[in-house]
């Protein structure tokens, strides 16, 4: 029978873990984040799972725990908000560079700085274009609801694991802290070690037996020829990524002249707005883009053959609108890409979302034709 | 007789141990680090944990640790290498895992790390080597540089009102209720390197034993960085580092238990 429970997201999260088999949480706390460990110690799943969670000092520990315990083959995750992933930054390139899987949780809040506690969507340019130094990406998702909170622990941990990068989940403080109805997912069973062994054997650091040599976890090569060589083939990684892993929802956009683009929290103002758009009679649609990176290029170089323009609904000051312009230019398509949003840690109305649709593009809108640049 | 003729095993007097990597080291003659690998290795050895055991090598000269010694490595970004035998070792529970820090690295950018592995009693062996200067990075001035002592970032000599004192990090660790061993040792005779072979041994086996964190520091000598001879870096090291760091056994208790200062 269907698990079904009202769940914060962060909750879920912790949830989430247990139940798809991971071996261990570290993490520091850190507002509005800090349900996901306090759930975990509380649910004390070293008593049913053998899951290990540990406080550490700081979000750097954190992250570096994350690299020892994922170099030694184990499914490990953290989780933290803004702020902290700034700290985890640096652990996350030597986790890329050493191509280790892990997931890492950002529930964003605003910045930059110590900001705010509120909800912002102002990492997008951390999450999917690195974050840390040197050339390296991050598989990331981003949920739009409590359920996709919890089905996206077990996925991140999957591509992960597939492609032995580290999965990120850019969600936000208003889906951290939101209760809503969720289906939880079945047990599934931590892999023993014999089974670790056998899977990841050619490269964890699980102690060396006598039957194979010695596993060395490192991101450093100190000749150039060879760290081009391991470049380029993090760079086929991730094109096989973007060839494989992206995934988006499309609301309405068959017969959309103007297309909404927005992930996570503002995805779902723009479901309204769409529906009030509608009402006004212009022919809006919702592009909700799933995977950040790998980025839904494909999906809107299609739209962007067809619809009069895009406007990128962000609560930021304009990050994915970048991307977006990116693809419709690889389209060779002119049709414009304007970006509305907020900041601070404020979520934009529905009614503001049409509004500022309405006045971008009312030329388009009066004259009912596509303006080029 | 010829040389080939007394090549037997019944003539073998001293060998390098299997653990060793028969390769050449990076390190530069007359540093100490060649004689910690090596006793390591032989540790390893005679203990039979090659196969449970994981090293964890710094950012500094010993990043290259993992090419001389036979076992698992993990390369953890500098200062970090508490943190990543914590991931490793809580995952493993029954492994031996170590981590081999320089002072930079374990001292400076490290210091929280370090002291928050061991006041958890990480169930770690760390191996400490205190030359009183960034090695790798051309000589600069460390947080265990000593008064007065030239480096390149300190070319008049370190001066305390400018640049602080010189840390005896070992004591601060020793104070720490996670820790149950902690020492400092030297290699820089054969009588030292044997009394280091001693402490290292019972480190290991009480990590083995599950005893919390042991902490080995060993007085080292960076003769290129220091600009001597090796012979002379030797004794410099004995007139100058080891009077402000003595040798010895500063905590041999348990997990929990109180320090004996010496």
């Amino acid at each position: 029978m269907a698990d079904i429970r009202l769940m914060k997201g962060n909750e879920v999260l912790a949830e989430a873990a247990i139940r798809c088999g991971c071996d261990g949480y570290f993490g520091y706390p850190i507002t509005p984040q800090s349900e996901v460990m306090e759930t975990l110690m509380a649910r004390q799943p070293w008593t049913e799972t053998g899951m290990v969670v540990l406080q550490a000092e700081s979000e750097v520990a954190a992250i570096n725990m994350v690299y020892g315990a994922a170099g030694s083959g184990k499914k490990v995750m953290t989780s933290s908000s803004s702020p902290g992933i700034s700290l985890m930054s640096e652990g996350l390139s030597y986790i890329a560079g050493a191509e280790l899987p892990c997931l890492v949780v950002n529930v964003q809040r605003g910045g930059p700085g110590l900001g705010t506690i509120q909800p912002s969507q102002a990492d997008y340019f951390q999450a999917v274009k690195g974050g840390g130094h040197g050339d390296y990406r991050l598989i990331t998702l981003a949920p739009s609801s409590v359920q996709e909170m919890n089905d996206f622990v077990d996925l991140g941990f999957e591509l992960a694991i597939k492609y032995r990068n580290p999965a990120m989940i850019l969600t936000d403080g208003a889906l951290g802290q939101m209760m809503e109805k969720v289906e939880l997912a079945n047990f599934k069973p931590r892999l023993t070690n014999p089974e670790i062994h056998e899977k990841f054997g050619s490269w964890a650091t699980t102690g060396k037996p006598a039957s194979r040599k010695k596993n060395i976890v490192t991101s450093l090569v100190m000749d150039s020829e060879e760290m081009e060589k391991n470049n380029l083939r993090f760079q086929k990684k991730y094109r096989t990524i973007e060839e494989n892993e992206v995934r988006y929802e499309t609301i309405q956009c068959d017969d959309a002249e103007y297309i909404l683009v927005a992930f996570g929290t503002s995805s779902r103002v723009c479901q309204k707005a769409v529906e009030i758009a509608r009402e006004k009679g212009l022919k809006v649609g919702l592009l909700r883009p799933i995977t950040l990176f790998p980025f839904p290029k494909k999906i809107i170089k299609e739209l962007a053959r067809r619809a009069q323009g895009f406007l990128s609904v962000e609560m930021n000051a304009g990050q994915m609108v970048e991307d977006i312009i990116l693809s419709v230019y690889e389209a060779g398509s002119t049709v414009r890409v304007n970006y509305f949003g907020r900041m601070g840690g404020i979520i934009p109305t529905p009614e503001e979302v049409v509004e500022a649709l309405e006045e971008k593009f009312s030329w388009e809108i009066s004259y009912g034709v596509k303006r080029s640049y | 007789m010829v040389l080939k003729d007394l090549i037997k095993p019944e003539n073998l007097v001293y060998g390098k141990s299997k653990v060793q990597e028969d390769v050449y080291m990076h390190y530069c003659p007359g540093c100490s680090h060649g004689v910690v690998h090596k006793i390591l290795s032989e540790l390893i050895e005679e203990l039979g944990i090659q196969e449970k055991t994981v090293g964890v090598a710094p950012v500094g000269c010993a990043v290259f640790a993992y090419n001389y010694i036979d076992i698992d490595w993990q390369q953890a970004s500098h200062g970090r290498a508490p943190a990543v035998a914590t991931g490793i070792s809580r995952m493993y529970p029954e492994n031996f895992v170590f981590t081999y820090q320089g002072d930079g690295d374990l001292a400076s950018i490290g210091a929280g790390e370090i002291m928050h592995a061991c006041n958890r009693g990480e169930n770690i062996l760390v191996v400490f080597i205190n030359n009183g200067i960034y090695g790798m990075t051309g000589g600069q001035m460390a947080p265990t540089t000593l008064e007065g002592m030239v480096t390149s970032t300190t070319p008049t000599g370190r001066n305390v009102d400018l640049n602080g004192y010189p840390m005896k990090i070992t004591n601060l660790m020793a104070q720490l209720p996670g820790t149950s061993y902690v020492t400092r040792q030297a290699v820089h005779t054969a009588a030292a390197a044997r009394k280091c072979k001693r402490s290292l041994k019972k480190a290991i086996e009480n990590v083995l034993a599950k005893k919390g964190t042991s902490f080995v520091e060993v007085v080292s000598t960076c003769n290129s960085g220091w600009k001597m001879t090796p012979v002379a870096a030797n004794i410099w090291m004995e007139m100058n580092m080891i009077p402000y760091y003595p040798l010895g056994d500063i905590k041999d208790s348990v997990k929990g238990g109180h320090i004996i200062e010496k």
